[in-house]
């Protein structure tokens, strides 16, 4: 999936740069955005340090593996391929707490703790398992609380009611979680999304060659 | 009533883990200074795997954006949109919400500053730009960290929760400022 829409971002692009004339600002963007990658990346590493040393001490005081326990009811429908008292699903409590809250700063790093211990679980590394598009369907839903951003801007453009967009908002990020948790869950099943063994690509190319 | 019950929530919260984590551990004996920077020392690490992943999908949305294909993409499916009672000139917000966290913000407020932050636009933007995350960012970064490259249908099934998010926003922001 993402290879397509990955090429034809970049080829759409191009093309329609080109036709607009608009050539040097593609290529300007494309240096530019490079460049921003890095900067978010690299502006990650002490958040990131700081939320996986204070989860490796609630992994080691049981507090990972006591969340993960409470949440057992919806975890086990959610995930039901992942054990219930794994870390991974206390990480991602917390992760998709975060989220609620607006802690954009604690949410990634946890979030990433999550597909780490998710990972773990995985017997294909470089394919994603059902637990995992699970958990960025959740992700993606991103709700949230008080939306602090647009609220910030909304006041700065003298708003009457800057905050009256908080219940719109919420409704339609509840929506956005449970089609996308939905759909995952079923297009799970396609055989198009079909995990592919490794053992069944050695074998077609044995049988190939 | 309820924005200050979260604001406070929020201001409390990290502080409040910060505190209660360390000392929970620290009264079953845990060596927590030793563990925190044993966990710590991954950081690096995730943030430097991360790297390439993220270069891929900015710089083909960056390129994208900049070529104003965006403005053609409007031009296509607008019939449809106007069809279902969605402004025009909020449509680049909607389709730009999955791709752009920053490019959305920017649509968004250029809007309200023409349109003004109280107009239904401004209202419908404003909740577009909460109602989902910018789901290439969030596939990107989570399973970049891992190294994951076959995403199966995650990045359908995360764009469907985004359309059912645009389309629940026009739905409530209908119902309630229209």
């Amino acid at each position: 999936m993402l290879n397509y829409v990955w090429l034809g971002l970049m080829a759409i692009a191009i093309i329609v740069g080109a036709i607009n004339g608009r050539l040097p600002e593609v290529t300007n963007a494309a240096f530019e955005y490079a460049k921003t990658s890095v900067d978010i990346s690299i502006g990650l590493i002490g958040i990131m340090a700081l939320w996986l040393g204070i989860m490796k001490i609630a992994e080691e005081a049981g507090i990972v593996k006591l969340l993960a326990k409470l949440i057992k009811p919806i975890s086990k429908r959610l995930f039901p391929d992942i054990p219930p008292d794994h870390p991974a699903i206390g990480a991602m409590v917390l992760n998709i707490a975060a989220n609620w809250l607006g802690l954009s700063n604690a949410a990634t790093p946890l979030g990433l703790k999550a597909m780490e211990e998710l990972q773990e679980l995985n017997p294909h590394k470089d394919t994603a398992t059902n637990a995992m598009a699970t958990f960025l369907a959740l992700n993606t839903g991103s709700i949230t609380l008080i939306p602090a951003t647009i609220i910030g801007v909304r006041v700065s453009l003298d708003s009457a009611n800057p905050t009256e967009i908080i219940g719109t908002t919420i409704f339609a990020s509840v929506c956005a979680t449970i089609f996308a948790v939905t759909a995952t869950k079923l297009l799970q099943r396609l055989p198009m999304f079909k995990i592919k063994e490794a053992n069944d690509v050695n074998q077609k190319q044995e049988e190939g060659a | 009533m309820f924005e200050q019950v979260i604001n406070t929530f929020s201001d409390w919260a990290i502080p409040v883990l910060l505190f209660i984590i360390p000392v929970i551990a620290f009264t079953k004996k845990i060596k927590v200074y030793e563990s925190f920077v044993e966990g710590a020392k991954g950081g690096f690490e995730v943030a430097v795997k991360i790297i390439p992943f993220l270069v891929a999908i900015l710089v083909a949305i960056g390129m994208f954006r900049a070529s104003g294909a965006m403005d053609i993409f409007v031009q296509i499916i607008s019939p449809l949109t106007n069809a279902i009672g969605m402004p025009a000139e909020a449509l680049p917000a909607a389709l730009m919400r999955p791709l752009s966290g920053s490019g959305t913000l920017g649509i968004a407020t250029e809007l309200m500053v023409s349109h003004g932050p109280d107009s239904f636009i401004g209202r419908l933007v404003s909740t577009f730009y909460g109602s989902t995350e910018t789901t290439f960012y969030v596939v990107a970064v989570y399973f970049g960290s891992v190294g994951v490259k076959k995403t199966r249908h995650a990045v359908p099934g995360g764009l469907i929760g985004d359309l059912a998010g645009l389309l629940a926003a026009l739905f409530i922001c209908r119902l309630v400022f229209a």
